[in-house]
């Protein structure tokens, strides 16, 4: 059990075991008391609804590492998303075939990445504040895409994008793998490239980080362009799971997806964060949702529980820190 | 152990005996007898960790000591010290970062605690600008009441702390290393005001490692080492060797180290000139020489040094490698030429405080730990590090700690690391012993005079004269922004130096 205990704490962090435990506890307290919990309609319906605040997360989970902040995952995600059902709209709608769909998929990554760009840009050369620019981009995308939009949906897309949003795999959802390849990606990116071990370095001290020969103003472009494509990535999603884009779509999620960070283990202070442990909180978050939805509970009630569980998992982590330090004093 | 005679004087400030304190097994302080005359100056002196700030924090009451110790506090004993107590008997200490309000003004940070406990608590300006001026006064110091704290220099901020202890009717105040941010003039200005404090009857401790400044200030010295009592000593007839050898228990060989540089040029400069920085800056460097720099803060030394780095550029002049003029337009291409930079400030600039002592080595060197589709390699990454830490015999638990868990010789040894890997040319160490103890700067030392063997080009700057006239080979005095002497160290007097650069 230690050597287990161990093995995890290194390869994902200190934090895998302890989300870990509080999953199990989760299930086992829902699975007594929630009819139906124990499903496997109810845990298909938390791997359809996950990625898209996983997607969204993964977004905001680069800059935070890197001290900064992401305001604008939202407003990024349904503009790519409206870039997509423009040239779908544009070339047969409903009937759209799978060019157009390709096209519009490559024009909305690259959305994303403009819009990340630009935030990157003007916070590395610039030298503005994270939440400044990317507040401006967010009242910025707002804007325009309810212009564009004349504050209403647009829909009329081709029935096999379904697939995209609803589909399966040998039993697995489509959305989920998507969600999983990216996770996997995310992590790759942040624990074995040169851009992840600078994205850590920023983050807890970017002059110094400047000084010992990093490109921290590339990679500061790098982080929020990276940040702009995985919110595309989630547009997209989005766009295919509710068959329609309009610019206020999954408004709510924006600060989930900060709240599942934190949970994750994520210095808020930048520096430090691993992608594995920000993925089990955010099952931890959804299960909670579908447990409690299930037990009857209104939905705003759910909300508030995860607001609790957060305040919850920081007294906790201050007790072990407590006694961790205790432990290595009394050596 | 000298002691004054028992007279007819005033009784001492503080008398502490026996004190011991025990924190879970590591003994801090053992049997420590400790005491301060009325209004005498008096340095406590001592290496990291060896038990000065354990102390400092009994007598302030942060701590309790073990049971046995002897308190006598103006004569009155005490059982134990608690934080009141201590403020009541006109204790204080102003620490290191002197825990003042950047954003409030002079007056109000003199005289703030004379709200605390107001009844009604209205705040009268007129009041907190009296109280601040009277404590100025009796500093013999004018400042502007009104200007924002945050924007005046350490040396004044540190004024402004001292006038702080006074309107709490402090009569013994400790003085946390006071001079290590200060430049010279600062100090002799702050040197004044700790004799003016004296001669008002208000006892200072110095804690400080500065040797210089603490034989010239202190009538008498109290060596700490390992948490006990080396001695207390008087400092008339005491040198700054004897001190060192008493703080470390080792002798240190004080002797020139310099020699005649074999090897072939590699860093030539030409009239390099930046506007408001330096001015017309000529010399050159050769492989396996350490060329020292010295001169008083602001003389220019660290802006230079951005510029042979590349974080700045030169409006004028030239920089020849190895005889091919640089054009550098950041420090990435300095690292590539073969430019090695260390910071004179490590704990902002030259390490990555939080992050891992091995992350912190290889920062520099991200490409040689890549291996296969350009991921970094778990294996070479271990491999540079392990290399690194055992050529520099870096002392550490686990590369994994973060690396501000070290001391301050060993956080250098890291920063050396972290350049070396890049296996530079030319080594710019720009006060490369701040912060770090007496001890272990005759170690990094070592270092520097053993990386000149191997070849490197060294450029060491340092604003305590002594260490450039003992490790380097030839010294440039720079003052205003241009070099305005070249020394011999074999040829001349260390006094003689000191007195052209601190004149």
């Amino acid at each position: 059990m230690t050597a287990l205990y161990r093995r995890l704490t290194a390869a994902f962090g200190p934090e895998v075991p302890g989300l870990l435990g509080f999953l199990a506890l989760v299930i086992l307290v829902f699975s007594l008391t929630a009819p139906n919990f124990l499903t496997g309609a109810n845990f298909g319906s938390i791997a359809f609804q996950l990625p898209e605040l996983g997607l969204l997360t993964l977004a905001m989970l680069m800059p935070i590492i890197s001290g900064g902040f992401n305001l604008a995952i939202i407003y990024t995600a349904n503009m790519a998303g409206l870039t997509l059902a423009f040239v779908l709209n544009q070339y047969g709608g409903v009937d759209a075939g799978i060019m157009p769909f390709l096209i519009g998929t490559i024009l909305a990554l690259l959305v994303g990445a403009a819009s990340g760009a630009a935030m990157g840009a003007v916070i590395a050369y610039i030298g503005a504040h994270p939440i400044l620019v990317s507040l401006a981009m967010m009242i910025f995308l707002r804007g325009l895409g309810e212009f564009l939009t004349k504050g209403g949906d647009i829909s009329g897309f081709p029935p096999w994008m379904a697939t995209l949003g609803h589909g399966t795999v040998a039993g697995i959802p489509v959305p989920l793998i998507l969600f999983l390849a990216c996770a996997v990606l995310w992590h790759i990116l942040l624990t074995h490239t040169r851009h992840g071990f600078s994205v850590r370095m920023i983050g807890s001290n970017i002059r110094a980080a400047a000084y010992s020969g990093l490109h921290t103003k590339r990679t500061l472009v790098l982080i929020y362009t990276l940040s702009g494509v995985m919110c595309a990535i989630a547009g997209i999603l989005m766009l295919s799971r509710f068959n329609s884009v309009r610019v206020g779509h999954g408004e709510a999620l924006l600060l989930v997806t900060v709240l599942a960070c934190f949970l994750g283990g994520v210095d808020p202070f930048g520096g430090f964060g691993r992608v594995l442990p920000v993925v089990i909180a955010l099952i931890v978050l959804q299960v909670l949702s579908s447990g409690l939805n299930l037990m009857g509970a209104n939905q705003h009630l759910s909300t508030a529980v995860w607001g609790l569980f957060l305040v919850g998992v920081m007294i906790l982590r201050w007790g072990a820190g407590r006694i961790s330090d205790h432990r290595r004093k009394g050596r | 152990m000298p002691r004054d005679p028992a007279s007819a004087a005033p009784p001492d400030a503080l008398r502490l005996r026996g004190i011991r304190k025990v924190f879970g097994g590591v003994t801090a302080l053992d049997a420590v007898d400790f005491g301060v005359g009325a209004g005498e100056v008096h340095c406590l002196a001592g290496e990291n960790g060896s038990g000065k700030s354990t102390l400092i924090k009994i007598v302030t009451g942060v701590y309790q000591p073990d049971p046995g110790a002897g308190i006598e506090i103006f004569g009155q004993t005490h059982t134990q010290i608690t934080p009141t107590l201590a403020r009541k008997a006109g204790i204080a200490v102003i620490w290191q970062d002197l825990a003042l309000f950047p954003e409030m003004t002079v007056a109000e940070n003199i005289a703030f605690e004379t709200l605390l406990g107001n009844r009604p608590r209205w705040v009268s300006y007129a009041r907190l600008r009296d109280t601040a001026r009277a404590a100025l006064a009796r500093l013999d110091i004018d400042l502007d009441l009104e200007a924002r704290l945050g924007d005046l220099p350490i040396a004044q901020r540190q004024i402004v702390a001292i006038a702080r202890a006074l309107v709490s009717d402090a009569r013994l105040i400790f003085m946390d290393e006071p001079t290590a941010s200060l430049t010279q003039s600062e100090t002799d200005a702050l040197l004044a005001v700790v004799r003016t404090l004296s001669d008002r009857g208000v006892a200072v401790v110095f804690v400080s490692h500065r040797l210089a400044e603490v034989l010239e200030i202190a009538a008498r010295v109290t060596v700490l080492r390992d948490g006990r009592l080396v001695g207390v000593y008087p400092t008339e007839g005491m040198t700054q060797s004897r001190l060192s050898e008493l703080m470390t228990g080792t002798s240190f060989a004080q002797a020139v180290t310099a020699r005649d540089a074999a090897g072939p040029e590699v860093l030539r400069i030409e009239n390099l000139s930046r506007a408001g920085e330096y001015d017309d800056i000529s010399f050159t460097l050769h492989a396996g020489e350490v060329l020292g720099l010295t001169g008083l803060i602001g003389a220019g030394r660290t802006e230079l040094c951005h510029s042979l780095f590349g974080m700045t550029r030169p409006d004028r002049g030239r920089i020849l490698l190895n005889g091919e003029g640089l054009q550098l337009r950041s420090n990435r291409d300095a690292v590539a030429q073969g430019i090695a930079y260390v910071s004179e400030d490590r704990l902002a600039l030259g390490l990555i405080q939080p992050q891992s002592i091995a992350d912190n080595a290889v920062l520099s060197v991200l490409k040689r730990i890549s291996g296969a589709g350009g991921l970094l390699s778990a294996q070479k990454k271990e491999a540079t590090v392990s290399h690194w830490l055992r050529e520099l015999a870096v002392k550490i638990g686990l590369p994994e700690d973060p690396v501000s868990t070290l001391s301050g010789g060993n956080q250098q040894r890291v920063v050396l690391a972290k350049w070396l890997a890049t296996e530079p040319k030319v080594l710019l160490l720009d006060c490369p012993t701040v912060g770090v103890d007496v001890g272990a700067r005759a170690g990094i030392f070592r270092i520097v005079r053993q990386l000149a063997d191997r070849g490197l080009a060294i450029l060491l700057v340092s604003d305590e004269v002594p260490e450039v006239f003992l490790n380097a080979d030839r010294v440039l005095h720079m003052a205003g922004g241009r070099i305005i002497h070249q020394w011999d160290p074999r040829q001349t007097r260390l006094q003689d130096m000191e007195a052209a650069v601190y004149a």
